[in-house]
């Protein structure tokens, strides 16, 4: 099934706004609540994963989740716990969580780390996405090292 | 398939969502006061401690101060503030002459501009926070009571579109935060219910006063969103749903804040 036919059934039902600006988007195919393929080709780098998971500016992903990086202060906790992730997901199923985590929850608060935004956004952002294709699969490469609990 | 069993029933839940939302009832709410740590609590409590007394005390003054061709000032024609006690809960209120919401700040300006024939006051300015927060601190402990009835109904409903829109680079609407998470830790913050009881507010991290619309900018921007002008339709509307939102919570004015 191609991304466009699931986009397509989303609009169908109306749940969705719409989806005009997403025409210049990445390209890449969702399989049953997963994106099989890497991104770009090319192994992610864990260790860039990580820098990105804690920087404000990018993945900021410790603003709603604990992980185990006991040297940043202040993991928020709007998601759970993913510091046993690894275990847990595939890196397909990761991959989508970080396109596009709407596709699995539509009321998500969770950013689409590779869509544009469509309302009102800032000029300096207009058109971007917050992360880049290889950004994302350094993120994963380092999801996928996360297994084992953690306690803050 | 798969798909789109989910997604409809994610949409029955979310339609579901959305009539308990608007049967909950509001005064049990909690505010920004209930989440604030101890030290933030016991600095609003004291009227001495409470740094935002500086501008109460500028609006004070200015109550009684007489400026404009009209020769009056807010006391010539209204006595002492204390007839302003209960005023502010029903702000925003839908005005015939413009024919849409007035905040309790652009009654002030029109109280200055038609009654005094004085100069508008900055929406941002040490006259005009003063002045809103010495006229909400007369309704202190009230229960906000705002109408969204007839003429109010579409500018409720604009505010409403507003809040639950998804907006800016990381695509996120103000409900997002602060209906599906209060409580909750965002980083070092804690979500709340986003309320508006408590406006003007000190805010620890503005180091002075600021209004509830200099908030919205910040809310707007930090999800990388266009801010909207303080005193603009889209914020008068949004503070309109907000404070409906919070009918029957008391009025904090001056509120304080990190
Ligand atoms: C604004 C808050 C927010 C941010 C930022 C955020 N997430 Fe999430 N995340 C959530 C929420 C909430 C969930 C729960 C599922 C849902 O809402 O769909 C979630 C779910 C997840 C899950 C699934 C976990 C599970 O056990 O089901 C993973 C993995 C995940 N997030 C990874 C990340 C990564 C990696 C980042 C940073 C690149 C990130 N998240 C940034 C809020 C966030
Ligand atoms: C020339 C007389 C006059 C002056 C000066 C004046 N007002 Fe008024 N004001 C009125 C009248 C008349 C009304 C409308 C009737 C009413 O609600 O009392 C009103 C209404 C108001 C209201 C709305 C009341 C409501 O029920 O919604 C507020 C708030 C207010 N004035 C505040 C002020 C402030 C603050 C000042 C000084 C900056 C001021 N007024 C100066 C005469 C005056
Ligand atoms: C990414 C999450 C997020 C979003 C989206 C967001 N806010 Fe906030 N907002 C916060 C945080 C964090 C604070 C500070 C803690 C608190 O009061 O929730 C805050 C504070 C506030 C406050 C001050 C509350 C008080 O007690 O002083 C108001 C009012 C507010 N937000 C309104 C809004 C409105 C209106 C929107 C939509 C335009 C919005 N927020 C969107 C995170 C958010």
């Amino acid at each position: 099934m191609t991304y466009r036919t699931i986009l397509s059934t989303l609009v169908g039902i109306a749940l969705f706004g719409t989806l005009a600006a997403n025409a210049n988007a990445a390209e890449y195919m969702i399989v049953d609540g997963t994106i099989p393929d890497s991104l770009t080709g090319k192994p992610g780098d864990a260790a860039n994963g990580k820098k990105l998971a804690i920087n404000r500016k990018k993945g900021n992903c410790l603003a709603c989740h604990v992980m185990p990086i006991p040297e940043e202060q202040f993991h928020g906790e709007v998601g759970p716990d993913i510091s046993d992730v690894g275990s847990h997901f595939t890196e397909a199923e990761l991959r989508l969580r970080l396109v596009d985590p709407k596709v699995l929850n539509p009321d998500t608060i969770m950013p689409a780390f590779l869509k544009p935004g469509t309302h009102d956004v800032l000029k300096k952002f207009d058109g971007k996405t917050i992360l880049g294709e290889q950004d994302i699969e350094d993120v994963i490469a380092y999801l996928m090292t996360l297994k084992g609990q953690y306690s803050q | 398939m798969k798909y789109t069993k989910y997604i409809t029933s994610a949409a029955g839940l979310l339609g579901l969502g959305a009539i308990l939302v608007a049967c909950t009832p509001a005064p049990t709410m909690k505010t920004g006061y209930d989440y604030a740590i101890p030290e933030t609590q016991a600095m609003q409590d004291d009227d001495f401690s409470n740094p935002a007394f500086v501008w109460v005390d500028i609006g004070e003054e200015q109550w009684s101060t007489v400026d404009g061709e009209a020769g009056k000032s807010c006391e010539s024609c209204h006595g002492d503030a204390s007839s302003m006690k209960g005023i502010s809960t029903s702000y925003p209120k839908y005005s015939a002459e413009d024919g849409k919401m007035r905040t309790l700040q652009h009654q002030i300006n029109y109280e200055r501009t038609e009654r005094m024939k004085a100069k508008a006051w900055k929406w941002e300015g040490d006259e005009m926070l003063g002045m809103a927060s010495f006229i909400k601190n007369q309704s202190k402990g009230m229960p906000l009571n705002v109408s969204i009835e007839g003429e109010a109904a579409p500018f409720y409903e604009a505010g409403k579109a507003f809040y639950m829109q998804r907006r800016g680079g990381l695509d996120m609407s103000c409900k997002n935060c602060h209906m599906d998470y209060p409580g909750v830790k965002i980083r070092a913050n804690v979500l709340t219910n986003g309320l508006p009881n408590g406006f003007p507010t000190y805010r620890l991290k503005w180091q002075k006063i600021g209004s509830l619309h200099r908030r919205f900018r910040g809310c707007n921007s930090n999800i990388r969103a266009t801010p909207y002008k303080q005193g603009s339709d889209e914020y008068t509307n949004l503070e309109l749903f907000l404070t409906h939102r919070a009918n029957g919570v008391a009025v904090e004015t001056p509120a304080v804040r990190n």
